[in-house]
């Protein structure tokens, strides 16, 4: 037995690894786009949740600011601008050695004054002369930032980079994409299934040949006629419609064919029955199949739906790239190259357009699931 | 505002489509009714009502574009005069194209196989851990993530700083951990390929370990009881009754991802746009469409070139399905 025990042990381990490797990516990017944008672009993602120290050269005040007390002169200040979460844990005054004291400690400098700074920042600088330096001293610091996360980055896409319009967009496009091509689909799969006509079986197995047609065949000569329609009518050839009806077009075999194994697999003596009471093929459709369907047009809607959240080729071809049009990919893409070393703006945008699609994903599951693995056990 | 826009749009767009099959049952109810003797059960109008918005976007939006993308590919970039096939000289010559065709070979042969792999191991060693489905779940979830998104997570992870300086791509920052030099993965030709076929693997892997998940289950139980009492290791059951009982599935993985792979695009345009040699026949296709105002004929003769790739699927497919029909 001991044999089998290990071998558990490396399924365990194996797995975890594999599990490791999966989910690092995706959660670095989550923990990057909550990250304070400076931080991103100086450090790994991974030191996020640790105290940062890094090194900092700042300046006193000038000495325009002193005042007198009891025959002694005074500076004050914060060298940190009394940021609150920060705080000193090494200073020094030479460049040779910034890291000499330790804070809170009172130094005596060249000329006799005594500074004394404090782990917040603040310091008094005191002195029996009077202070004459024009800039202000040089400090060397080594300085603590707690983890922070916020929501800044977010704030920043949605509102000021496009982003909450391009999520609109997304929408905008991908909901009538998703149902148009459901409706027409259910009609012509319950024609194909159930209904005698001429040419029955040529259509269908036309379908199953344009099943795996790239869509790449129907880019050019669509854009072709879009912009000749355009042209015609002077509007632009870029639309909602448009991109609406291209995708339907593009999903249409697969949910043809989809919606049609299933309707074909529902009992017959039910439509039997029905036909004997005198119902017609439109009053069977819409009060026996549609209301039996709902499972299949869940699977088969999740799958439409994030293809069409998800693609980048159509909305490039058949969409403008102006605001009230580009959608999130598009978006995100225009983004890798105009703020290729902003990550926090990458990470945040692109977990922005990972949000719907991961909801779908995680509250959806089985159904998405039974649609992936109906739509790739084709023929 | 915008937000209204959208409700607006949906409604409009799909009560259209709603209202041409409530609209075109109805007018054909009341004249069938009102000029006909026939049972409206039987109608032969009926089911090309059923099937006039369907066969019409399939001509318009599928049947068509092939037989005009085929055309096209003998005229010139206008798609006015014909050149023969000058297209295709052109494209053969190219080194553009010439690349891009060994690029699309290396992601044929690499990402289904590795996908196959993995996601047969994932789909075995779940079963054996009572945390399968949780493994399951993460291991599935890039499967919901766009092309462009993954592309962002994963150049995130390539991302290159000079030596010296705080690496923040995690990959890079593992490798001068133990002591290694940081290198800019994605522009070191040949070996970047692999480097964007992983994002492709990362995300596929759950499709190919779900349907191996579900096609283990279907496995009889009997027949691995009967072949652990005649005493079979778990590696020699693994390989002679396991795998042999996976064929038809391995099929279907292999191809559903070949004809992923075939059209890739998004990955390839997001991560170095074609640059380094990472050129692929979607991608160059692409840059034809737009390049100089567009292209046509080159633009068709590439987009013919991917189709060349799925042809024997199509073919594949079609016996099945005949062999479905004559059951």
């Amino acid at each position: 037995m001991k044999h089998f025990s290990f071998g558990k042990f490396l399924a365990h381990f194996f797995l975890l690894i594999i599990v490791f490797i999966w989910v690092i990516p995706t959660f670095g990017l989550l923990i990057s786009s909550l990250r304070d944008k400076d931080q991103v672009a100086l450090t790994g993602w991974w030191t996020a949740l640790k105290h940062n120290e890094f090194n900092e050269i700042v300046r006193t005040e000038k000495s325009t600011v002193q005042f007198e007390e009891n025959g002694v002169f005074i500076i004050t200040g914060n060298l940190l601008k009394s940021a609150p979460s920060k705080s000193v844990l090494n200073f020094g005054i030479t460049s040779k050695n910034p890291k000499a004291f330790e804070a809170p400690s009172k130094v005596t400098m060249k000329n006799g004054s005594i500074f004394y700074l404090q782990k917040d920042g603040s310091y008094r600088w005191t002195s029996d002369k009077e202070f004459k330096h024009k800039k202000g001293k040089r400090i060397f610091l080594t300085v603590s930032t707690p983890p922070s996360l916020t929501l800044a980055n977010y704030k920043e896409v949605l509102v000021f980079r496009g982003i909450g319009q391009s999520f609109i967009n997304s929408l905008t496009v991908a909901v009538p994409s998703t149902i148009i091509p459901l409706i027409i689909g259910a009609f012509a799969a319950y024609a194909l299934s159930w209904m005698n006509f001429y040419g029955r079986d040529l259509i269908f197995a036309t379908i199953v040949c344009l099943l795996v047609v790239p869509l790449q065949m129907s880019l050019i000569p669509i854009l072709t006629v879009y912009n000749q329609i355009g042209n015609f009518f002077g509007v632009s050839a870029k639309s909602y419609v448009g991109i609406w009806f291209a995708h339907t077009g593009f999903g249409l075999p697969l949910k043809i064919f989809l919606l049609r194994n299933f309707i074909k697999s529902l009992p017959h003596e039910m439509f039997e029955a029905a036909r004997v009471d005198g119902a017609s093929h439109y009053q069977i459709f819409m009060k026996i199949i549609l209301p039996l369907s709902i499972p299949a047009f869940a699977s088969i809607g999740i799958l439409q739906f994030l293809w069409v959240w998800n693609d980048l080729l159509v909305a490039l071809v058949f969409l403008d790239k102006m605001p009230s049009e580009i959608v999130l990919t598009s978006r995100l893409r225009e983004m890798l190259g105009e703020f290729s070393q902003n990550w926090e703006i990458l990470t945040t945008s692109a977990f922005v357009s990972m949000i719907v699609p991961l909801f779908v994903f995680l509250s959806l599951q089985r159904y998405f699931i039974r649609g992936l693995v109906a739509g790739s056990v084709k023929g | 505002m915008s937000f209204i826009n959208f409700i607006v749009y949906v409604v409009i767009g799909v009560s259209a489509v709603i209202s041409y099959f409530v609209i075109a049952n109805w007018a054909h109810d009341y004249l069938v009714g009102k000029f006909s003797k026939r049972n409206l059960q039987d109608s032969m109008f009926r089911p090309w009502i059923f099937m006039a918005p369907a066969l019409i976007i399939l001509l318009v939006y599928l049947i068509y574009p092939v037989s005009e993308t085929i055309r096209l590919s003998f005229f010139d970039n206008y798609g006015r005069e014909f050149t023969g096939v000058s297209n295709y000289v052109w494209a053969l010559n190219d080194s553009d194209f010439r690349q891009s065709i060994l690029n699309n070979f290396l992601w044929l042969i690499f990402v289904p196989t590795t996908c196959t792999f993995l996601g047969l191991t994932i789909a075995t060693l779940a079963d054996r851990v009572w945390w399968g489905v949780f493994a399951k779940t993460l291991i599935f979830m890039p499967m919901a993530i766009s092309f462009v998104g993954a592309s962002v997570i994963w150049k995130f992870v390539y991302e290159y700083r000079g030596a010296g300086n705080d690496q923040i791509g995690i990959l890079n920052a593992i490798i001068v951990y133990f002591g290694g030099d940081p290198h800019a993965w994605i522009a070191i030709p040949f070996w970047n390929n692999f480097f964007l076929m992983i994002i492709m693997i990362w995300i596929q892997t759950g499709l190919a370990m779900v349907i191996f998940s579900a096609a283990l289950r279907a496995i009889p139980e009997e027949t691995l009881e009967a072949a652990r009492i005649d005493g079979a290791s778990e590696v020699r059951i693994f390989f002679y009754i396991i795998i042999p009982f996976l064929s038809e599935t391995i099929v279907v993985i292999w191809t559903t991802i070949t004809i992923l792979v075939l059209k890739v695009f998004d990955i390839v345009l997001a991560m170095t746009n074609g640059q380094w040699g990472t050129e692929v026949l979607a991608n160059l296709m692409f840059d034809w469409m737009f390049r100089g105002g567009g292209d046509s004929g080159r633009g068709s003769t590439i987009a013919l070139f991917i189709m060349l790739g799925v042809i024997p699927i199509m073919i594949w497919n079609l016996r099945r399905f005949k062999m479905e029909q004559e059951k």
